[in-house]
């Protein structure tokens, strides 16, 4: 079953900066797509255009055959990059995580108890049990981003969209992202991950996408890693750090 | 005991109680989002616009609330909107929008040779002016106020931590924040006549100010904030009494000294 499909998608910020140009790829569920490329690439933006987050300036989104902001309530789990927010926020790890239920839950609902049980088995799958009643400013990096895929995870997502998860966590927590992404996709989750992780996409993905603007490499890893595309991009990612095109 | 209900003898003086336990509650508990949001600026910007409002009701005759709380209603929105649509920062738009709209109220009040209203009670406020009409309004304002914030509580809440995460889940983020915008308008007119344009930004910030010092929980900071708005407005109103001071004055003067206080207790508590 196709979740995502994106076609001739273009979003440009301004007349001189296009951020994506005529990206086409669809995902379906039970896959785990990475995307990855070098920084201002446009991966997050293709990430936001999918959450409906961002809207197209031309081409078409669309998840679950519908454009995103038509899906029901909690159909899409976005986990963003932690800097985006300020921790400093009166919240407990269990207060952020159970944030999670809020969309699908109706105005005047109390918490049920299907509602704890979402909270509590994110809160243990991300291992953040003994820490739920922390302050979130108390967190490390690792821990802040295990928070943020926890309330991702007690949404009960439909299609989840990771935005570099692994970038400053320890390997620790890595190692458990990566079990619960692999853990996901095998109960039939559609996953979209950027990252600049590019030594492990084989083993957290199923279909490796490389973007600069536009698609320059679509397929299974190992193809994608064997690719002059890839290689060119890891040239320049390392060396350079970014690139600055604009198509 | 009679110092405590000497002030109850007079009429004027129950209303303005139960106009500053309104006011109180109401401001500090809406703080509690002003200060999470970093919206502190907001308070002094529709109080200042508002001012358009009271002068165009005045030339036009009708009533002052009203045009200050259509002109409010008008600038939140408009603050709203040009933050959105083009991309300006917030502490910006409300900057912009508010000294024009305060401009049109001097515009218009220098271009009218008759215009008497008092402006230091709109500046400084009022409260023991407050009228059983007023109160009336008060009343139905804060109603629609608090209703709305129960309604909206959890997206109020989740798109004040994390506005993008929240619209990618299928909260209205925007009609979440322009609601805000309007509930806060409407707060900050209910309040012009206790405190006044000038102090109502503080009556605005400080109690969730001091609340956030002293808890680092979301319910327990909204309930804390609006206990010590309601203490700040009852309290300061009864020192005013007995102070022969301004009430609004009294009232911030109060809220700050709170502050100050819970910050000392966290510092020592740290």
């Amino acid at each position: 079953m196709i979740a995502v499909s994106v076609r001739d998608l273009v979003v440009r910020y301004s007349a001189r900066v296009t951020a994506l140009s005529g990206v086409t790829l669809t995902l379906e569920t039970g896959t785990a797509l990475g995307i990855v490329g070098p920084n201002g690439s446009g991966k997050s933006t293709l990430l936001k255009s999918v959450a409906g987050l961002i809207v197209p300036t031309s081409g078409e989104v669309r998840v679950f055959d519908r454009v995103p902001r038509a899906l029901e309530r909690g159909a899409i789990g976005y986990v963003p990059q932690i800097e985006d927010v300020d921790w400093t926020f009166p919240a407990s790890v269990r207060d952020v995580v159970a944030m999670g239920r809020f969309p699908r839950m109706r105005t005047f609902s109390q918490f049920r108890a299907h509602d704890r049980a979402a909270v509590d088995d994110a809160l243990a799958a991300l291992h953040l049990g003994d820490l739920r009643d922390r302050h979130i400013s108390e967190l490390s990096g690792g821990q802040q981003q295990r928070t943020f895929v926890a309330r991702a995870l007690a949404q009960e997502p439909r299609l989840l969209l990771l935005d570099e998860p692994t970038t400053g966590v320890d390997a620790e927590t890595e190692e458990r992202l990566l079990a619960i992404v692999r853990g996901l996709v095998k109960d039939g989750l559609p996953i979209m991950m950027t990252t600049h992780d590019l030594d492990r996409a084989p083993e957290w993905f199923d279909r490796l996408v490389v973007v600069d603007h536009k698609i320059l490499a679509d397929g299974d890893p190992e193809t994608v890693l064997a690719s002059g595309s890839y290689a060119a991009i890891r040239e320049h990612t390392h060396t350079h750090g970014h690139t600055r095109t604009t198509p | 005991m009679d110092a405590l209900t000497a002030p109850f003898t007079f009429e004027f003086m129950q209303r303005a109680f139960v106009a500053a336990l309104i006011v109180g509650a109401l401001c500090s508990t809406m703080g509690t989002y002003v200060v999470l949001r970093k919206l502190s600026f907001i308070g002094d910007g529709i109080a200042h616009a508002s001012f358009a409002g009271i002068v165009i009701a005045y030339l036009r005759g009708f009533n002052y609330a009203f045009g200050a709380a259509v002109v409010a209603v008008i600038t939140a929105l408009g603050i709203g909107f040009v933050h959105r649509r083009g991309k300006i920062s917030l502490d910006t738009t409300i900057g912009v929008l508010f000294t024009g709209a305060f401009a049109v109220g001097i515009f218009l009040m220098s271009r009218s040779q008759r215009y008497s209203v008092d402006l230091e009670g709109f500046l400084f406020g009022n409260i023991l002016g407050v009228s059983r009409d007023d109160l009336v309004v008060v009343c139905v304002l804060a109603a629609i106020v608090v209703l709305c914030v129960a309604v909206l509580y959890r997206p109020l809440l989740y798109t004040s931590f994390d506005p993008v995460v929240a619209q990618a889940s299928g909260i209205n983020a925007a009609f979440v924040d322009y609601v805000l915008l309007v509930l806060l308008a409407l707060t900050i007119i209910i309040s012009l006549q206790s405190v006044g344009i000038v102090l109502v930004a503080a009556l605005l910030v400080t109690p969730a100010a001091a609340a956030a010092q002293l808890t680092r929980r979301f319910v327990p900071m909204l309930v804390l904030s609006g206990v010590i708005g309601t203490f700040c407005s009852v309290g300061g109103l009864y020192l005013s009494y007995y102070l022969s001071s301004a009430s609004g004055a009294t009232i911030v003067i109060l809220a700050t000294l709170i502050f100050f206080a819970a910050l000392a207790f966290r510092r020592r508590s740290a």
